[in-house]
């Protein structure tokens, strides 16, 4: 059974108009994917390229327990 | 050897005893005694200043390197050769820095001429200068600020190409780019030269920055793959900054200095973001 829990959400530069009024205290169910919640918050798929859990690089379908920071980042190149 | 104690000789007789603020004891030779000996002898001005520094005579102008350089450190860098790709925002700044800090020869690349959208941002961008070439601009701020720096510089946009003839015998590669397949370009160049990168970009506030090794993943971590990447990103909607340019070109010159001494620890295989709407420094694990 999916258990309801919390993450931290940090949403970066061309991204940060997409953070929810949540971000500190996000509400998931454990066994979400960072895909899911990038939908749920309106972000498109190609928009996020570059996701960290917890300071470590992970991927769209990671999944999350809980309790974690996620960080996402479009592409940057700007110089 | 001869030559060398020659030489020697002439920046003793011109050297002078000086002290730091705190008291500390040094020799120092200015740089205009500097340019008289390297005159009188036919050598550079920066073989004169490598031979001082070998003597453990400091040239004025990096006294203040002193307590965290040594004079052998100094004479690294002196005897350095640093590519600067893209000399815009970042570039702008990243040249500044590293002729004021005496890296010996800076090889500097861009193909763009100034615009007035550079005004708010770009160092080496100056109202009289609107319409003429930033290589061009950014050879004459380092002769104007460092005369023993010998500088390369290329009117010319790196691409497949080009690259591995212009960053030659590099020990440094900083991308200072504002594009993500100029990077890419650049990235397998240095690579197969075996030179070491360091790699930034900025959009608004927010800027990051790596280092990549030859053997290294490298940019595919933060872009994906080369060929399914976009051209440009975040920067086309949020802009850029010059308060945010100039810490991240900063931190490239952080990056390239401890490559060049070999000391410190490197963002290989790590990214730091730097977001100042909220002052968050934070350094990610890309693997």
């Amino acid at each position: 059974m999916e258990e309801k829990t919390h993450i931290i959400i940090k949403l970066f530069a061309s991204l940060t108009r997409f953070t929810p009024d949540s971000a500190d205290k996000y509400p998931i169910s454990s066994g979400t994917s960072i895909r899911a919640i990038i939908n749920r918050l309106g972000i498109s798929e190609d928009k996020a390229k570059l996701i960290f859990i917890n300071g470590i690089k992970g991927e769209l379908d990671s999944t999350l327990k809980g309790g974690e920071r996620i960080g996402i980042f479009p592409p940057v190149g700007g110089g | 050897m001869t030559l060398d104690i020659e030489l020697q000789n002439k920046i003793r007789a011109l050297s002078n005893r000086k002290e730091l603020p705190d008291k500390t004891p040094y020799t120092s030779i200015s740089v205009n005694n500097i340019g008289k000996i390297s005159r009188k002898s036919g050598v550079s001005c920066r073989e004169v200043e490598v031979t001082s520094l070998e003597a453990e005579i400091i040239p004025e102008r990096y006294v203040r390197n002193m307590k965290s350089f040594s004079p052998s450190d100094q004479a690294t860098l002196l005897r350095s050769r640093a590519s600067i790709v893209g000399l815009g925002g970042l570039g702008g700044a990243v040249t500044e820095i590293l002729a004021r800090l005496g890296i010996g020869t800076l090889n500097l690349i861009d193909g763009d001429v100034f615009e007035e959208s550079n005004l708010n941002r770009q160092y080496l961008c100056r109202e009289s200068l609107i319409s003429t070439p930033k290589a061009d601009a950014a050879a004459k701020r380092v002769e104007e600020i460092n005369s023993s720096v010998t500088v390369i510089h290329h009117l010319k946009y790196l691409n497949e190409d080009n690259a591995s003839g212009i960053i030659e015998n590099s020990d440094v590669v900083i991308d200072c780019l504002d594009s993500l397949s100029g990077r890419f370009i650049l990235e397998k160049a240095s690579k197969k030269a075996g030179y070491r990168l360091v790699s930034a970009a900025v959009a608004g506030n927010y800027g990051q920055i790596t280092t990549i090794f030859p053997e290294d993943p490298g940019l595919r971590l933060i872009y994906g793959d080369a060929d399914k990447a976009p051209d440009k990103g975040a920067e086309t909607s949020l802009g850029a900054l010059s308060h945010t340019v100039s810490l991240i070109a900063a931190l490239e010159c952080s990056e390239a200095i401890k490559i060049l001494l070999k000391n410190g620890s490197l963002l290989r295989n790590r990214l730091l973001v730097v977001d100042l709407a909220d002052n968050s420094f934070e350094t990610m694990q890309l693997i």
